[in-house]
């Protein structure tokens, strides 16, 4: 299986008219992140805690412009709240792509962050498409699509850890 | 310490045709403002997000004014905003705070330090480059206009009285006169906003 270059991830990002990342960092997109901050069609809104993500989105939303957010799984789960009131209670149209730390697709998961992130977004409703690799890349677009149509957020949990989505190549 | 309502009074005079997100003093505002289609008068969706939030539709909407009136409760529960406020410097945001030392929605009990606490420092020490904090009306009513008068971000710590609110949610007089997404909507409609395709 091929893997998921970040390069694919910001042609998704551009593809969708995406104006502003609202991200905070984490293990799986470092090496996107630096793409990103050159790209000069993305405005990057670095937060410090990922409930401050679905907030800024709201805002950002609410003036015009097509947020996407970048955060880990863990602090997905920590953005209960923000989620709640802000993303759902707001109707925010934004995808949000969640490195989806732990991830190992072979159905073993010795850590915490994997073993609850698909029971998260069941609890809150949240629909979500797995990315792992290149070939899955256009399952970006269809949250994107999806997040418009239904004016919510839409998930997507970037399932690459395994093999090293940081990784510059 | 201030009335809530007479501040907001007062700044109704300066407000120009600023975007204003009026926080925890929405209920006093919607008494107040004449341009309700520039307000967005929220409520509470989820504490301490309110910062972000403007931050937000200040990026967005560079060519507006964006007046926030956030409280402590929140700004202690979302202080990491304001780093990012100050890195991003929308010159457009004017983040005002509303400290009256307690949660007042909950029944009035003190926010931690309460006394200690000096929230202009702190936004000077996130980086913000223009930090006021005034604690009575004439202050206030001599100093709106330069605030209001130079590119932010700026941040104003407010310090208000107490007015405690203990009944039961469900009991509480409703004083939004429109849902949230509707004044979304309504600012969108007034601004002439538009989603990017």
């Amino acid at each position: 299986m091929a893997e998921l270059s970040p390069a694919t991830v910001l042609a998704e990002l551009k593809k969708n008219g995406a104006t502003h990342v609202v991200w905070l960092p984490d293990s799986e997109t470092n090496f996107l992140y630096v793409l990103m901050s050159e790209e000069p069609s993305l405005d990057l809104v670095p937060v410090s805690r990922e409930g401050h993500a679905f907030s800024t989105a709201a805002g950002l939303a609410a003036g015009g412009k097509k947020p996407v957010i970048l955060i880990q799984n863990t602090g997905m789960m920590e953005s209960g709240d923000s989620l709640r009131g802000w993303g759902l209670g707001m109707n925010v149209p934004v995808v949000m792509m969640v490195g989806y730390r732990g991830w190992t697709r072979h159905g073993i998961i010795n850590d915490t962050a994997a073993f609850y992130t698909e029971r998260f977004l069941h609890a809150f409703n949240i629909n979500y498409y797995l990315v792992e690799s290149d070939e899955d890349a256009d399952r970006i677009s269809i949250a994107f699509a999806e997040a418009e149509r239904e004016k919510r957020p839409v998930a997507v949990l970037v399932g690459d850890e395994y093999h090293g989505f940081n990784v510059s190549r | 310490m201030m009335k809530t309502a007479e501040m907001l009074d007062i700044f109704n005079k300066h407000r120009g045709d600023a975007v204003v997100i009026p926080g925890r003093g929405g209920r006093f505002w919607v008494e107040l403002s004449d341009q309700p289609d520039r307000d967005l008068p929220l409520g509470d969706p989820a504490m301490g997000g309110h910062a972000s939030f403007a931050l937000g539709l200040a990026l967005a909407l560079p060519d507006q004014r964006v007046v926030l009136f956030d409280s402590e409760g929140d700004v202690l529960m979302g202080m990491g905003a304001l780093p990012t406020i100050a890195e991003k410097a929308p010159a457009n945001l004017y983040h005002f705070m509303l400290d009256n030392g307690v949660y007042a929605t909950t029944g009035g009990q003190p926010v931690p330090n309460a006394e200690q606490m000096e929230y202009d420092v702190v936004a000077q020490g996130c980086g913000y480059p223009a930090t006021y904090a005034i604690d009575n009306l004439e202050d206030f009513a001599s100093q709106i206009e330069e605030i209001l008068g130079q590119p932010g971000p700026v941040f104003v710590a407010l310090k208000i009285d107490p007015e405690i609110i203990n009944e039961p949610i469900n009991a509480r007089p409703q004083w939004q006169r429109k849902t949230r997404n509707q004044a979304v909507a309504d600012m969108q409609a007034e601004l002439g906003v538009e989603r990017p395709a």
